[in-house]
């Protein structure tokens, strides 16, 4: 089995989101990380390939710099990585995004592409269907459980109240949620692997049966009028304690734990 | 000079730093508190391959560096000061004499599922009469027939009884070495579960209450004759080697606990409000903060220096005398004065820097005390 497993560096948005004074994402300002989603999408590839062994590939569209998640899904167990980058590539909206993707994957070989669900910097959950499109391939979203036999997949696709049974043939695309699995570690000897095996770079030149009008700025019907980080208000925390006291004791250890008291 | 880490030691320093946080800091104080061994960790640092770090892949590690070891142990031992010596026991006293001492047979037997970390090490040297003293060795092997016989016992042995596989140092006869008649050393790996091998008290420590430190006995302990490490007679060197490049591992736990005082203390200096501000707003404290961030800074160079000799030369001694001296001593200060800084909390419990005050004792004393560094690192200059 073949699978090709897409992920994106983002900034980590655990400490909240930085803006540059145009409204535009400060990213320097931020740590960069893999995209939770991605990375559970990952874990799924890594387990179908220890299950029922498979050739696990990354593939990623950005700056140079991207080349670091690349690796680390190296050192976690995949195989080889790709990374996409070219200037005119640069700006590019979902639909700019998934056409130049597609485009690399068309030069591969695979049985089951996984995505994301969605990117933490964009939120949109565009690109994973998007590609499938692209490509005439199946695809299922939002996979909260996934089970291959033979050549068919069976997945769970969440709802909120509920989950869905689909089974689909392969070749088809897979957006994976980050609930679906715990990521495993790198391992230290994956990490000196990923570090020194080489990462494939495809530019504009590498993509097949693309149109320039559809790349990068230029080729991205989405405007962004303006960004605004969520109002994180926080969910708080909900407590059923056995008892009154139970209660009590939480409470004052919180208060510990803030030194309030 | 280039002070910057290479990629890979970067993206190991992540990886170390997020297990800690995730898989052991959330039992470090159950680990203290009930001195129970963290067998769930270590399965799961098995698993990550962290028992066999610098150990190559053809015996079932993960072929890195001893940089990358160190690191791992200063970054396990910044959460835990217990769960980092379990890994610098194992791989720096059981792991490496075998990987340089071993034979093929040797290697493949017991290096590959240590590495793997199927196994876990110990090293038993230390006796009730021969601490710095290690001349003063009371543990007897007579070769039988195709058989060691072990007579004695070790005491203070980290990994104690929750290891698979131990070096033990016993005297295998008398020497005459400039005119004077000395107890002759050799090395041995015994397994546990040999009959004749059992354990003695589990000692209750002052820190790093988790590991496992028991005391070895050995009536009658019959081992195969193939089970001498090294050459008969070598067992002083091969112990003296080991010790070089496990105060490494010590020097970079005392690095990691130093390093989790002060940023446990940074954190709390900024709550914590007195006289109607936050105590980090003192000059006192700024002050001590600073001191504290140097010396540890220059701790981790040093560790990292000896860390890298390891790699590039054949003799460490004294840089790894120098990292554990002075890794240890500022532990000590540094968890200290962290106490200091959370007044009276800091001497209760459930804050963390009372336990790692309690845990950076230890450094200053075991696989050679401070002033057996200072022997070495003055030996050396004298000589």
């Amino acid at each position: 089995m073949k699978i090709v497993v897409c992920i994106k560096q983002v900034p980590d948005t655990k400490g909240g989101v930085k803006f540059n004074p145009d409204g535009t994402l400060d990213r320097a300002a931020m740590l960069a990380i893999m995209n939770p989603d991605d990375k559970a999408g990952l874990e799924a590839a890594l387990r179908l390939k220890d299950q029922y062994g498979a050739e696990v590939t990354v593939l990623t569209m950005g700056l140079p710099k991207a080349t670091d998640v690349l690796r680390e899904a190296i050192a976690m167990g995949a195989d080889k990585g790709i990374l996409v980058t070219d200037r005119v590539l640069g700006g590019a909206d979902t639909w700019a995004t998934s056409t130049t993707i597609a485009g690399a994957i068309r030069n591969l070989e695979y049985d089951l592409i996984i995505t994301g669900r969605q990117a933490i910097d964009g939120d949109t959950a565009q690109v994973g269907p998007q590609i499938a499109e692209h490509l005439q391939i199946p695809v299922i979203s939002y996979a909260q459980d996934i089970k291959v036999d033979g050549n068919t997949v069976t997945v769970q696709r969440q709802y909120d109240d509920r989950y869905h049974v689909l089974e689909v043939q392969m070749p088809c695309l897979i957006t994976a949620l980050s609930e679906l699995n715990e990521p495993r570690y790198m391992t230290p000897g994956g990490i000196f692997d990923a570090c020194r095996s080489e990462i494939t770079t495809w530019g504009r030149a590498d993509l097949k049966d693309v149109d320039d009008s559809n790349l990068g700025l230029a080729g991205s019907p989405t405007k962004i009028a303006k960004a605004s980080d969520k109002v994180r208000k926080g969910a708080g925390e909900k407590v059923v304690p056995d008892s009154p006291e139970d209660a009590v004791a939480y409470i004052v250890g919180k208060f510990k734990e803030k030194h309030v008291i | 000079m280039d002070f910057t880490l290479s990629k890979e030691h970067e993206m190991a320093r992540t990886l170390f730093r997020e297990f800690a946080e995730k898989e052991v800091k959330p039992l470090a104080q159950e680990v203290d508190e009930t001195e129970v061994f963290p067998r769930g960790t270590v399965d799961k640092m098995a698993k990550y391959g962290f028992l066999g770090i610098p150990v190559p892949k053809e015996y079932g590690g993960q072929g890195c560096d001893p940089l990358t070891y160190a690191m791992c142990v200063e970054e396990l031992s910044k959460v835990c000061g217990t769960t980092g010596v379990i890994v610098s026991a194992h791989t720096s006293l059981c792991i490496d004499p075998i990987m340089t001492y071993g034979t093929e047979e040797q290697k493949q037997k017991y290096v590959v599922p240590l590495a793997k970390g199927e196994k876990l090490g110990a090293f038993g040297l230390t006796e009730p009469g021969a601490g710095t003293d290690a001349q003063g060795q009371q543990t007897k092997a007579v070769l039988d027939g195709d058989e060691w016989v072990l007579n004695g016992s070790k005491c203070f042995i980290t990994n104690g009884k929750e290891a698979d596989v131990y070096i033990v140092i016993a005297v295998t006869g008398k020497v005459e070495k400039r005119g004077r008649i000395q107890k002759e050393i050799s090395a041995f790996i015994v397994e546990k579960g040999t009959p004749g091998f059992s354990f003695g008290t589990k000692e209750n420590k002052m820190g790093i209450r988790g590991s496992s430190t028991y005391e070895l006995i050995f009536t009658d302990c019959r081992i195969p004759k193939e089970n001498l490490l090294g050459q008969k007679g070598k067992g002083f060197a091969i112990a003296m080697h080991t010790l070089d490049g496990g105060r490494i591992g010590i020097a970079a736990q005392a690095l990691g606990i130093a390093e989790g005082a002060l940023e446990t203390t940074i954190a709390y200096v900024k709550e914590r409000k007195q006289f109607g501000r936050s105590i980090a707003q003192f000059q006192n404290t700024q002050f001590q903060l600073a001191d504290m961030a140097t010396k540890v800074e220059a701790a981790q160079l040093l560790v990292y220096k000896a860390a890298m000799a390891k790699a590039t030369q054949k003799v460490y001694s004294v840089e790894a005398a120098k990292a554990k001296l002075y890794a240890a001593e500022v532990a000590m200060e540094v968890t200290t004065k962290c106490v200091q800084l959370h007044g009276g909390y800091g001497y209760i419990r459930e804050y963390d820097v009372e336990r790692m005050m309690r845990d950076a004792k230890i450094t200053e004393i075991y696989e050679g005390t401070s002033e057996v560094q200072r022997m070495v690192i003055s030996g050396a200059l004298l000589k």
